[in-house]
């Protein structure tokens, strides 16, 4: 075992945050500087540890890499197991790209306990690396759900007027998922004898009992995506949550459901993966054209980006689901193009909030006129969302698809039509925010996008861009690993078929 | 020079769209034109490498999307159909960049504007010359964006605002057509690449697609969803309402974008695909079908308008229903030809119209126009020139490329055909009749402006004028100039190959002997259709209509031409010499009248079948869905069963954000030492 970057990936963020406990001391003003700044040393010492993963990362090996194991309850045989491979490489970075952007996107929105605030991303953000490089169920599971107690605080904290209202309904939901999630785990490791998620991958259970462990798994999973009709806690939390939270949620968070999917209910119950199949298709088209409609009547910017959220999510389950090589690689970079376009979406909500205080449409109207380079970046990030060829946004867009077209002509057919949903109220935001006549004076009277948003905002749409047009950085390093995903199901599906054709 | 073609307008998109405020107006309208003629100079010379030399070439620039046996690189294909393309859209973007100058001159955001008009010509660059359906698209929706944009340049007018969405989202419903035939050709090609797919078509053609039981011939089911695609991006009927709209943008911009260019792309696609198109021929038909139709009635719609550029769309409407329609009975090289003439003189009339316009201080309403010909003369001229190509009057292009179209429908010897032939001799009439409605309407007679806005009428400056001299020049001469080259009669197949390498072995003396352009423009039209086409379009021999079009009865080729004298003299009859006759038919015929002013009223029942539906469904699904059901049963049922049995333990509603976190905890804590126990137990 070499350098433990992934265990360092992991915690550091504590390593912060115990500095930012107990180290700091003084009046207020000082404490309050000095966190922000070690909160945003720490996170982008995070970050380009993360980087030095993809760059290091071996593109050719379909397994963990990077592995780390320690003993952790050795009574039942529980090891501390830290591992990356291609699924979770580039969710590691986006994690990573997008906490220190927070911590920028805070640095002056966020006025109250500014330190109990720094020390929830930073614990937030050990929880999503944790999630992302945990190799063992168990350890998976805490980090998982461990992910909801900061970013409860940081809604109830530090969000809008109805935050009680929104943090309760996160928790209620989540909470519903994660006892079932718990359950599942707990039924694998007495079944199998082992918690490690390799060798339950190895070695799945009898069809029957992966009926019961896959539902359990999507409920936990699904509420995360969200998939619909458990999807409601996502709009309100959105609208409640101070911008980082947006952007932290949709930008990662979101993800972990898929990824889940990814992990678990995908190559642990291939049998049940396939039976349920139709399930999620359809699960997915509803989801796709429902909120799609949903969306296109909003006037709060928030909610209407969180139901877009909610479409997008569609097409990776879609996508996933319909385990083709197009569709599995599709879903992968629908949801890291999601992460950077949705996040980016909700920092420009969030410099128009930071100035007028209001996410109502209706408020602004012409400020393409004052904000120029605001209209401008605001605009890539639309068509990103959209689906625009050129921008990420297409390329998850178009492999989901393609992968569906091939799995289910009909199904493809209604996810299409989110092509033509996602313009019309993408472009309604656009033209009810940026363009159109000034009504709103003090709308009209913003100043443009300072410095630091650019350091944020900027990075972004031009990463939508690069991965728009040249995708195969990340899909060459996905690749591997979902093919081998998709093998080990192809395999145990065929081994059925065999087993029907011979009995 | 490849390179140079395509990418040098991109460079001058960024570069002026980043620096534009910092450089200037006119230092960016300086390198966009620049760039944009030397582009049009590059793709003329490839013109002559790729069209005359029959030299055509692949070339791979890098990697794009590979996901298992999905492989799409960026490259670029130059052969005779991209070269046509590629120099019909330098050409007139350079005439179009040119002019903007003048036009915007009053503008605040002129570069800005010169950006977007350079970004609009990559883009189409783009999807000319892609080697495969997936970069096509990428041009695809790059046009449909740049025309965004352009058509809601004046963005703090909520028309120009709501015409530019509109444009966008019903060009979304033909990508979604587009789109899916890209899903359905990868599936059963097994690749998107045009070569691959071109060399396997006939491997294909008994391949179905089960879809809800049924089993579809895959090459039909292809071909349909492809050309919803182009029925999108060229406004065909039912999918056409957003084109009068887009009028709403500059005037250049409708002259480049929803006139020469974006709209024919689907007609290029078409022609591209003409190797699959020719083994379905239902798909065929319905082209055929679908473009007569919106022929006839966009000329309809046409007749009866009175802002100066909605007549001019609607004809461009009507134009591209006879490309279509010239598709469908497989004579692409007519439709490509057509495609050709019709850019320049349509361009022509749109750049004369916005002088027009720009004389009249942005009046567009012919109504209150006339008399204008002695104040410009020279836009005037330039406007007859177009109207004479537009009316298919002999000797000017139109009159070529029309003719062709309208005898290979009557060669098709089909009842489609037939359809197509004598709706298409219908709008000829017509487009001859709008033409010099609005030509009378607007120079002639007496002028109907207020007395302030005649005071201003000037001609416009030599920079706006000179643009339209060079497009009056293709609307006059590309007709008879590249008649041989597109739609030629044919020989022996052998002769043609021996012409083939003839003409290359001249050429090869032409360089040495450094003979200049007099010499190229008697090859240019002493071309062989084989040998200039070189098999970029496809026809089944069965199919060759543009071959059977050269033997059809004297009175089909020469009816087009009375039918367009026709229209031309009863519109100097209505608008001219007795002016009451338009009001006598408008009452006499006045459902017929209602129906074509009102655009047969396509926007108004889309408004009932699609807009209102979904905007109520939203609504629906938001309220009803989402709150009162999802919610109503799910968290907030909980939450006030919660609050009931709280109140009943007295104190525990404190409405605190503690209280929350407490309950998390207790569940959590709760929840672990489940786990302890559970696990204890078993061991």
């Amino acid at each position: 075992m070499g350098f433990p970057i992934l265990s360092l990936l992991t915690f550091l963020p504590l390593v912060g945050v115990f500095f930012l406990a107990f180290i700091i001391r003084g009046d207020q003003e000082f404490v309050e500087r000095n966190a922000k700044h070690t909160a945003l040393f720490v996170s982008l010492f995070v970050f380009i540890l993360s980087l030095m993963l993809l760059f290091e990362f071996d593109k050719s090996d379909a397994g963990f890499q990077f592995v780390e194991s320690y003993e952790w309850i050795s009574l039942w045989g529980m090891n501390f197991t830290l591992g990356v491979d291609g699924i979770s490489l580039f969710f590691v970075v986006l994690a990573g790209f997008l906490t220190p952007i927070c911590i920028i996107a805070s640095w002056r929105s966020i006025k109250t306990r500014v330190k109990e605030y720094m020390v929830a991303f930073l614990i937030l953000e050990t929880f999503m690396m944790g999630t992302f490089l945990a190799m063992d169920a168990f350890l998976f599971y805490i980090f998982f759900e461990g992910v909801l107690l900061p970013m409860f605080f940081i809604i109830g904290i530090w969000g809008g007027v109805r935050r009680v209202y929104s943090s309760y309904k996160l928790f209620l939901y989540t909470l519903l998922g994660s006892v079932l999630m718990l359950l599942a785990v707990l039924t694998l490791y007495y079944q199998v004898g082992t918690s490690s998620i390799p060798d339950l991958i190895a070695s799945p259970v009898a069809a029957n009992l992966q009926m019961w462990l896959w539902l359990a798994c999507f409920a936990s999973f699904a509420v995360k995506m969200p998939m619909w009709p458990i999807h409601t806690w996502l709009p309100d939390a959105h609208v409640e949550a101070p911008t980082a939270g947006s952007v932290i949620l949709a930008g990662v968070l979101l993800k972990m459901g898929g990824y889940g999917f990814l992990r678990f209910s995908i190559p642990m119950f291939p049998e049940a993966t396939q039976y349920f199949m139709p399930l999620i298709f359809w699960l997915s088209i509803v989801a796709i054209i429902y909120t799609s409609l949903v969306a296109l009547v909003q006037t709060d910017m928030k909610k209407l980006i969180a139901y877009s959220s909610v479409a997008h999510m569609g097409f990776v389950t879609l996508g996933m689901f319909t385990l083709t090589t197009q569709g599995l690689q599709g879903a992968v970079f629908q949801m890291i193009s999601h992460g950077l376009i949705s996040a980016a979406l909700f920092l420009c909500v969030g410099v128009v909030y930071d100035r007028l205080h209001t996410r109502d449409m209706a408020q602004y109207g012409g400020i393409v006129k004052n904000m120029p380079r605001y209209a401008t970046i605001f605009m890539i990030l639309m068509l990103g969302s959209v689906g625009l060829p050129g921008t990420s946004g297409f390329v998850g867009e178009f492999l989901t698809l393609l992968g569906a077209f091939q799995a289910d002509i009909l199904v493809a057919i209604f996810a299409t039509t989110g092509v033509v949903l996602g313009a019309a109220y993408m472009l309604l935001l656009y033209r009810n925010v940026v363009f159109g006549p000034v009504t709103n004076k003090e709308a009209a009277a913003m100043s443009d996008v300072n410095a630091r948003e650019l350091l944020i905002l900027v990075p972004i749409a031009l990463m939508v861009i690069a991965l728009g047009i040249a995708p195969n950085y990340v899909l060459d390093r996905t690749g591997p690993a979902l093919e081998k995903l998709q093998n080990h199901y192809e395999y145990h599906i065929g081994q059925d078929m065999g087993d029907t054709n011979n009995g | 020079m490849e390179y140079y073609a395509v990418f040098l307008p991109l460079i001058a998109f960024v570069f002026v769209g980043l620096f534009g405020k910092m450089i200037g107006d006119r230092a960016s309208q300086l390198i966009t034109c620049t760039c944009v003629i030397a582009s049009a100079i590059f793709s003329v010379m490839l013109f002559n490498d790729v069209a005359m030399n029959a030299d055509p070439r692949i070339l791979t620039l890098a990697p794009w999307i590979n996901v298992g046996d999905f492989v799409v690189n960026w490259s670029l294909r130059l052969d005779t159909l991209s070269v046509v393309m590629m120099c019909v859209i330098t050409i007139v973007s350079s005439c179009v960049h040119v002019y903007s100058v003048g036009y915007m001159s009053h503008d605040t955001a002129k570069a800005r504007f010169m950006a977007y008009l350079s970004l609009f010509t990559f883009a189409m660059l783009m999807l000319v010359t892609s080697d495969n359906l997936l970069q096509l698209f990428f041009g695809w929706e790059g046009v449909g964006v740049a025309s965004y944009l352009l058509i809601g340049f004046w963005n703090h007018k909520p028309s120009a605002n709501a015409a530019s969405m509109k444009a966008f989202i019903v060009n979304r419903v033909g990508d979604f057509g587009l789109a899916l035939g890209i899903m359905a050709m990868f599936m059963v090609f097994g690749t998107i690449n045009f070569t691959e797919i071109f060399e396997s078509v006939q491997a294909h053609t008994g391949d179905v697609i089960n879809f809800l039981g049924l089993e579809i011939h895959a090459i039909t089911a292809i071909a349909f969803l492809l050309f919803i695609g182009a029925m999108g991006k060229s406004a065909q009927l039912g999918l056409h309402t957003w084109l009068p709209d887009a009028m709403e943008g500059p005037t250049p911009v409708s002259a480049l974008i929803h006139a020469a260019t974006m709209v024919t792309a689907g007609v290029f696609l078409v022609a591209r695909f003409s190797p699959v198109f020719e083994y379905a021929p239902d798909a065929l038909m319905f082209v055929t079908i679908v473009g007569a139709a919106t022929a006839f009635i966009a000329a309809t719609i046409g007749m009866t308008q009175f802002d100066i550029k909605r007549v001019i769309a609607y004809s461009t409407m009507s134009q591209l229903g006879y490309m279509f329609f010239a598709l469908g009975v497989s004579a692409y090289g007519a439709a490509m030809f057509h495609l050709m003439t019709h850019a320049f003189f349509k361009a022509l009339l749109f750049l004369g119209a916005g002088s027009v316009i720009h004389a009249m201080s942005d009046e567009q309403d012919m109504r209150n126009m006339g008399g204008l010909w002695k104040k410009i003369p020279v836009t005037y001229t330039m406007m007859w020139i177009g109207g004479l190509a537009l009316a298919g009057v002999p000797l000017f292009a139109g009159y070529y490329s029309k003719d062709m179209i309208l005898e290979a429908a009557y060669a098709d010897h089909s009842w489609f055909g037939d359809f197509a032939f004598w709706a298409g001799i219908a709008a000829a009439f017509m487009t001859a009749f709008y033409t010099w409605r609005l030509m009378i309407m607007t120079f002639h007679g007496k002028s109907r402006a207020s007395k302030e806005v005649q005071s201003h009428i000037h001609e416009s400056p030599a920079v706006m004028t000179i643009p339209l001299v060079v497009l009056a020049i293709g609307a006059i001469f590309t007709g008879a100039v590249f008649y041989n080259g597109f739609v030629g009669g044919g020989h022996d197949g052998h002769a043609q190959h021996a012409e083939n390498t003839h003409y290359n072995a001249t050429h090869e003396d032409d360089e040495h002997a450094g003979v200049g352009h007099d010499k190229n423009l008697m090859k240019v039209m002493e071309l062989d259709r084989e040998m200039f086409w070189n098999d970029t379009l496809f026809v089944l021999p069965e199919n060759d209509t543009v071959e059977a079009a050269h033997h059809v009865p004297f009175w089909v080729k020469k009816l087009p031409i009375v039918m367009g004298a026709l229209g031309i003299v009863l519109a100097y009859i209505f608008y001219l010499f007795l002016p009451v006759l338009p009001r006598f038919f408008k009452t006499a015929f006045k459902p017929i009248y209602i129906v074509f002013f009102g655009k047969w009223f396509f926007d108004e029942l889309y408004n009932i079948l699609f807009v209102k539906p979904a905007w109520l469904l939203g609504k629906g699904f938001w309220k009803i869905g989402d709150k009162t059901i999802i919610d109503g049963l799910g968290p907030d049922g909980i939450s006030s069963s919660a609050r009931r049995i709280g109140k009943l333990l007295g104190k525990v509603q404190s409405g605190f954000i503690y209280h929350y976190a407490f309950v998390m905890v207790i569940s959590m804590i709760g929840l672990l030492s489940w786990i302890f126990i559970r696990s204890g137990g078993i061991l």
